[in-house]
């Protein structure tokens, strides 16, 4: 077996652009807060400055290895996802898509957030505790009805691949999941509103709460790290979003057009909606996003 | 009273913890939890080029500790409404003092709060900078003969920019917001470096004001 080093550089070239795709639609989404509250807002670059900033901070401290590893493995989730998913089908930006690529998908989402949880509790932080069991008791329940969303549609295309699921949705608007299977689609999206950490489900990493939890001592480069994997982590599960139910992609302005509506989706409802107590996410979850999933698998 | 004086959080007392297979754990909380090392300087990097385009990025990208003191901290929430809005300045609300760059003493320093300003002072990660609002921060405005608070904030922590005023409106706070970014962007703005430098003299004057000291001299 050979190294494609060509594959490897549309990988890299592929990140690069995910990268600043996260970094400016970040600033688009602060800018969009800003005019809902009928401000004018901080410069679309501003997460670029504030990246620069956290890099470049002259004195750090560490509270351990796993501490230091904890931004790490968000990271690595973050990538992970990014790294196993076509961006563009029937391009050469497919990365390292393969056979059984969703269950990875799927792995990795929650990956990151357990490599957060291993680092928060180095921090010393008495509250990271209780940020992090909130976070993940709420991520775990997000998972219920998007995993049975993905099995849904993995048995009707008869494949784990993403590739694969792309490949059966193209030939017209009609082919797409979104119309194929639109009970799954619905959990599918409203998981999605929980994955994007979005207004009604923010409460894990809400600044006024525990303040902001796991996060609180990371700062500099940690942070840095963070904020880098915000931007390709947020992108990524937009992508997979438009892979999995909204017909893929074919061409870099299809996908950034589909990706930046799927992105918005989360934002808006994110305007509207107040924010949810634990307690009150938990059980949202294990509802109506549960019994569409569970509709979905009995659609196919 | 001098009991009082000697008093120690209860937490913070060297104790002794049963683990879970019957061993004996010493437990020193002023050692084990916190670092007694001083702080450091921190030289600016070498390459001027490269440290004009740092201080430019950390200048245009100032996290304010959300930290009120005084009467001054009301003036700080209409910065973030839409009649002022300090975001279109790159200034940013942190909760916490690790990820905080700037330090915003509003008004007034109770002997109290004065402890409690530089443990978070401490916490933050060089480069900081300390605004300091209010003549009561200057020569201690109408609390000068107070027996609680303190009249020059200093004596304290190395302050970078003052907006006078009893109290400034949050126009002042804005142009004093832009007062510090020009001064990072020229490179004076060194705050954290002069606090490790004058070290000594800090803590003394600290450690003169502040009765019950129960806490390591350096925290962070």
């Amino acid at each position: 077996m050979t190294f494609d080093w060509t594959k490897l550089l549309y990988t890299l070239l592929g990140l690069f652009i995910v990268i600043n795709w996260g970094l400016l639609q970040y600033g688009v989404v602060r800018r969009i807060t800003a005019r809902v509250a009928k401000r004018i807002g901080m410069p679309v670059y501003q997460p670029y400055i504030d990246l620069i900033k956290n890099y470049s901070m002259r004195s750090q401290i560490s509270h351990g290895v796993m501490y230091y590893l904890g931004p790490v493995f968000r990271l690595a989730g973050g990538l992970g996802i990014f790294l196993f998913m076509p961006l563009v089908f029937g391009s050469s930006f497919t990365n390292y898509s393969f056979a059984g690529d969703v269950i990875l998908i799927l792995y990795f989402m929650f990956f990151g957030m357990l490599g957060m949880a291993l680092g928060a509790s180095e921090g010393g932080h008495p509250y990271s505790f209780i940020g992090i069991s909130r976070g993940l008791s709420q991520f775990t329940t997000i998972e219920v009805p998007f995993t049975l969303a993905v099995i849904a549609l993995a048995a009707q295309h008869h494949t784990f691949s993403v590739s694969g699921i792309v490949e059966a949705q193209q030939g017209g608007i009609l082919y797409w999941n979104v119309f194929q299977n639109p009970f799954a689609t619905a959990a599918a999206l409203l998981a999605f509103l929980g994955m994007m950490g979005a207004s009604p489900f923010n409460v894990v990493m809400a600044p006024q709460e525990i303040p902001i939890g796991p996060p609180t001592e990371y700062h500099g480069t940690y942070l840095g790290v963070l904020q880098t994997n915000r931007a390709i982590l947020y992108v990524s599960e937009s992508i997979l979003m438009v892979n999995l139910f909204f017909g893929g992609a074919t061409s870099w302005p299809e996908l950034i057009i589909k990706g930046f509506l799927v992105y918005m989706w989360p934002v808006f409802v994110g305007q509207v909606y107040p924010r949810f107590r634990i307690d009150q996410s938990v059980p949202w979850f294990l509802k109506a996003p549960l019994i569409l999933g569970a509709l979905g698998l009995l659609f196919i | 009273m001098s009991e009082k004086k000697q008093f120690i959080d209860p937490d913070l007392q060297p104790r002794t913890v049963i683990g879970p297979n019957g061993e004996e754990i010493q437990i020193n909380p002023l050692e084990d939890y916190f670092c007694s090392e001083r702080p450091k300087v921190h030289e600016p990097k070498r390459w001027k080029i490269f440290e004009d385009f740092v201080n430019w990025a950390r200048a245009e990208s100032i996290w304010v500790l959300g930290f009120g003191t005084g009467c001054g901290s009301i003036e700080l929430y209409p910065l973030l409404t839409p009649r002022f809005d300090a975001y279109r300045f790159g200034v940013q609300m942190r909760p916490t003092p690790r990820q905080a760059n700037l330090m915003i003493i509003s008004g007034y320093l109770s002997v109290k709060t004065l402890k409690r300003a530089i443990r978070s002072y401490e916490q933050m990660q060089n480069p900081k900078y300390v605004m300091a609002l209010g003549s009561c921060t200057i020569n201690g405005g109408m609390y000068f003969d107070s027996y609680n608070t303190i009249n020059r904030l200093d004596k304290y922590m190395p302050v970078d920019v003052y907006v006078a005023g009893c109290m400034p409106r949050p126009e002042a706070i804005l142009a004093g917001f832009n007062a510090l970014k020009a001064k990072i962007k020229e490179g004076r703005a060194e705050g954290a470096n002069e606090y490790a430098k004058n070290f000594d003299y800090y803590k003394a004057n600290q450690k003169k004001i502040i009765k019950d000291w129960n806490m390591p001299d350096y925290n962070w």
